[in-house]
């Protein structure tokens, strides 16, 4: 019998009143008394010297407040970066500057050259319209390798290139080439990991406002994480301190990574509100969206598989270009690096694994990290080169990972982290159990009955998760420390308020983390509340993103709700007149072991506000306590997926037919919310393996900018339920975290593009196109057509 | 500006609007019925959708002045008298149907559109329905299961076929 509350049960979600009947409190819903609107004039060249923005015209226009350029944001700090990373002559990356809006160059299409500040948005993009901007064009660059040429036209003037670093990383590179010479048969493979664009529904949206009184400011924003941007935008940009900034992140409609990043419009509106003494609100629109928020994946790699005689991998040796775009954002530098490197030994004990990393500056929007990032884009290629490599050897894809696995732990990678737990060959087990694997052949023929090619893939993960030990990535280049805080506020009539640093978008904390108090103390989940999403309410919070919310801001509301049960224990043992080392607490009762002497919950809390009856020369009144929570190590799910597809040969098309994942998350606290954060990353890969393409031409204007170009995946690009199973079942618990999880929010997205296109080669093979050994992503109807028939 | 008069979730209501006032900005601006969202700027995302005199409509791609003197429907008006959700409301809370919720209130009034014309779709017609409503976070898995479970068929039986 399932539980039906507490650790393990998959209650209603309690947000989802609000959200469907109209009710949610989104950043565009916010309008604030006298506001003002802003429409941003972005520049529609890739690259361009600015001689002048002439807004003469424009500043008399109806309803205009005032027009700022770049001019106006001299002297004020740029968009900063939060990772250094220093590159394999130990020299630290280069690191331009990003003004808030353009000065002197624009270096993308959407790059904001100035910004109109209306009584009516109407008004400011009509005045916008009067501004007449002298920008010079100039040689756009988009393709890395161009980019990376001596003669290559610079994004950035006062850069000696376009290489922002030049990374390496893992083992050293004598050990390696060894590994190569001595190996029995090297697999070798170049691939692209297509640009993405993340798309959450909501576009991003800023409030800024400013109170004169006290010198305050506000910004409404659509952010992963309040107080990053409080720190990054108050410290670095615009120099206010954190007491005199309130960053408030209501409902946000999803975020997927792309609402983490410190952005231009967040410190205009908050800089502006204050200029024009007016709260300035903007609303991006889908089309600004594609040309402002960050980018995703967009890697251009070489990776080469050495295995000896007995097809034992021997080294996995790895050659990428990434993609920074023009400026850097907000975690760029660590993507390509830190959270693609270390997870370049995936599920396999090879003993070398070298990793370069060329990081690139290009006339595109900035690229930073979309659901997984650098871990999707690892585990494609490690995952795809084992593949053909089983199929260059002639043996069983299958066979070859699981003789290849990992079984000992805690395992020390040779790419620096360190493995506490897992279990691969369960997780294999378990989804060749789920995919019918026998029935394949008959499936098989069915499908070449009809005129249709039928592949399968499979494909093995490891992510690392629960971001991250602070000392760890303090030496790693960053420049925070990525704890998490939590505070449990017991109430006199024992309700409780948890404010929690995680920021629920879309995840259902405000479900899930009351079912770990709620299991803790033994009282009903329905009094207590969670906080989150304005740095006014609660201590602090790195806020929510690498799969971290349970398993950092989950293990500090743990710690909290401990701290609590502590001095609870004090108070109760006043009461009861016994030793509080003697009192247990259990169903919300406080008892004295081995008597039938008790008092409740609400008795407890109640003595602790009137304490009347107190031990108040032993303990303060009140009940409420903090925890800050520095996770020990990164959390390691795993799992195996493996889908079925058919092609048809004539018209390159590919149909999913069958998904089946089988992940190890450790504990699940929610199962119905666990299953639903894979399915929206198994969308997500399905998307980026067949349809999603964020596309440049070679001047650099953006040809994907808006859902007409873009393809996003509809309800009909997924598998039909009878033939979809996400399942959570195998459970190695996390070893460092109080609640054993390891995170759920991005093994979808990772596990899924290598499944799918690992499925597609299977297809062509088996219809005899043996020459195809890849084909990049999208796996789009005209390059499998294309592929087939040799162009 | 133009008087417009219009029935929004059974109430009388008008306003004054420009010829270029679309009736998403209507709803979300003169008459703050903020559950009707804009995802986008080329009518494909889905999240505006409305009934307008028992249709399906995306918000965004129709002027307030057109909807003078019609019945619209937006998701505030979707639960039942009483305040409590509607069976297709029920069903998305019940099977987790939605995340962040910002396609939500689109998602509920296709679905409730669909179920109208066809009260016992299939789960391709389901898919297909849903051609023009995007959700980025639930790859759709469970919406379908959804609008199946909404429209009375016995969902885990559908996934066992």
């Amino acid at each position: 019998m399932p539980k039906d509350h507490g650790i393990g049960a998959s209650p209603k979600r309690r947000e989802d009143v609000r959200f469907l009947t109209g009710a949610g409190n989104y950043t565009d819903d916010i309008n604030v008394h006298g506001q003002a609107y802003v429409h941003f004039l972005r520049s529609d060249l890739a690259h361009g010297k600015i001689n002048n923005v002439d807004t003469s015209a424009a500043e008399g226009m109806p309803g205009v407040v005032r027009i700022f350029t770049g001019a106006d944001f001299e002297g004020v700090g740029g968009l900063p970066c939060g990772w250094q990373v220093t590159d394999k002559h130990g020299e630290v990356m280069k690191e331009p500057a990003h003004p808030v809006l353009a000065q002197g160059k624009v270096r993308h299409v959407g790059d904001p050259v100035a910004a109109v500040v209306a009584d009516s948005l109407e008004q400011a993009r009509t005045a916008a319209e009067a501004i007449v901007l002298d920008i010079e064009e100039l040689p756009a660059v988009v393709d890395m390798g161009k980019a990376l040429q001596s003669d290559s036209t610079k994004v950035h003037d006062d850069l000696s290139d376009n290489l922002c670093y030049d990374w390496q990383f893992g083992t050293d590179t004598e050990t390696t080439d060894a590994a190569f010479k001595g190996a029995a048969h090297v697999t070798t493979l170049e691939l692209v990991n297509n640009r993405l664009v993340a798309n959450p529904m909501e576009p991003r949206v800023a409030v800024g406002d400013y109170s004169r009184a006290n010198d305050e400011h506000t910004l409404y924003t659509t952010s992963q994480n309040p107080h990053v941007i409080r720190l990054l935008m108050g410290a670095f940009v615009l120099g206010i301190p954190e007491h005199k900034l309130r960053v408030v992140a209501p409902d946000v409609g999803g975020g997927f990574g792309t609402k983490i990043f410190h952005y231009a419009e967040e410190a205009f509106c908050t800089f502006a509100a204050k200029a024009c003494n007016r709260p300035v609100k903007w609303t991006s629109t889908r089309s600004e969206a594609f040309m402002s928020d960050a980018h995703g994946r967009d890697h251009v790699t070489k990776i080469e598989l050495a295995l000896d005689k007995d097809n034992n991998f021997l080294a996995v040796r790895t050659d990428t270009m990434a993609n920074m775009g023009a400026y850097l954002s907000t975690f760029s530098s660590s993507v390509p690096t830190w959270l693609h490197g270390t997870l370049m030994a995936g599920n396999y004990k090879t003993p070398a694994v070298q990793v370069n990393v060329k990081a690139v500056f290009t006339n595109t929007v900035p690229v930073d990290a979309y659901r997984g990032a650098g871990r999707p884009e690892a585990t494609f290629q490690l995952e795809r080169v084992i593949d053909m490599a089983a199929r260059e050897l002639g043996v069983d894809p299958i066979a070859l990972r699981r003789q290849n696995f990992i079984t000992q732990f805690p395992y020390a990678t040779p790419v620096a982290v360190e493995y506490d737990t897992g279990d691969y060959e369960a997780t294999m087990a378990k989804m060749e159990e789920l995919m019918d694997l026998g029935g394949f052949a008959a499936r098989r023929k069915a499908s070449e009955a009809n005129g249709k090619l039928r592949g399968l893939g499979i494909n093995c993960f490891i992510e690392a998760c629960g971001i991250a030990p602070s000392n760890l990535v303090g030496q790693l280049g960053a420049r925070a420390g990525l704890y998490d805080a939590a505070t449990v506020r017991v109430n006199a009539t024992g309700s409780i308020s948890v404010m929690v640093g995680a920021h629920s978008h879309g995840q259902g904390h405000e479900t899930v983390f009351p079912q770990v108090v709620a299991e803790m103390l033994g009282i009903d989940e329905g009094m207590i509340d969670i906080v989150h999403g304005d740095t006014s309410k609660i201590p602090f919070g790195m806020g929510t993103y690498g799969s971290r919310s349970l398993a950092v801001c989950g293990s500090a509301m743990v710690r909290a709700t401990e701290k609590i049960i502590n001095k609870a224990k004090k108070i109760a043992g006043h009461l009861l007149e016994a030793s509080d080392s003697d009192i247990e607490l259990k169903d919300g009762q406080f008892t004295v072991a081995g008597t039938d002497k008790s008092v409740a919950w609400g008795d407890v809390t109640l003595a602790a506000y009137v304490p009347h009856n107190y031990p108040l020369e032993d303990i303060e009144p009140g009940l409420e306590e903090t925890a800050f929570y520095d996770p020990a190590n990164f959390t390691y799910p795993a799992g195996a997926y493996a889908c079925e597809v058919e092609v048809d040969p004539d018209t390159g098309k590919v149909t999913i037919e069958k998904f089946v994942s089988a992940d190890d998350f450790g504990n699940v606290v929610n199962p119905m919310i666990v299953e639903g954060q894979v399915h929206g990353g198994i969308a997500q890969g399905i998307g980026q393996a067949l349809l999603e393409n964020c596309a440049y031409d070679e001047n650099g204007q953006l040809l994907s900018a808006s859902y007409m170009d873009y393809a996003m995946p509809r309800a009909d690009d997924i598998p039909h339920m009878a033939s979809y199973v996400v399942d959570h079942s195998c459970q190695t618990p996390c070893t460092h975290n109080p609640l054993g999880v390891k995170g759920c929010g991005e093994a979808g997205a990772i596990g899924s593009p290598p499944t799918v296109v690992n499925a597609v080669i299977d297809a062509l093979h088996s219809g005899g196109h043996t020459h195809v050994n890849h084909i990049d992503m999208p796996v789009s109807p005209s390059r499998v057509w294309a592929a087939i028939n040799g162009q | 500006m133009t008087k417009v008069t219009m029935t929004v979730n059974g109430k009388a209501v008008s306003g004054e609007v420009k010829g270029n006032t679309l009736l998403t900005e209507f709803l979300r601006e003169d008459l703050r019925l903020t559950g009707t969202h804009v995802g986008c700027d080329t009518s494909q995302c889905g999240a505006c959708v409305v009934h307008v005199n028992g249709e399906a409509v995306k918000s965004c791609t129709m002027f307030a002045a057109e909807a003078d003197g019609a019945e619209v429907k937006t998701v505030e008006g979707m639960a039942n008298a009483d305040g409590s959700l509607s069976v297709i409301q029920q069903a998305f809370q019940e099977y987790h149907g939605l995340q962040c919720g910002f396609c939500t209130p689109g998602m509920v009034m296709s679905a409730a559109a669909l179920l109208k014309d066809n009260p016992k779709p299939s789960e391709a017609e389901v898919r297909d329905y849903l051609e023009g409503n995007i959700c980025r976070c639930t790859g759709y898995h469970n919406i379908v299961r959804a609008i199946m479970a909404a429209s009375g068929q016995d969902v885990p039986a559908v996934a066992a076929e």
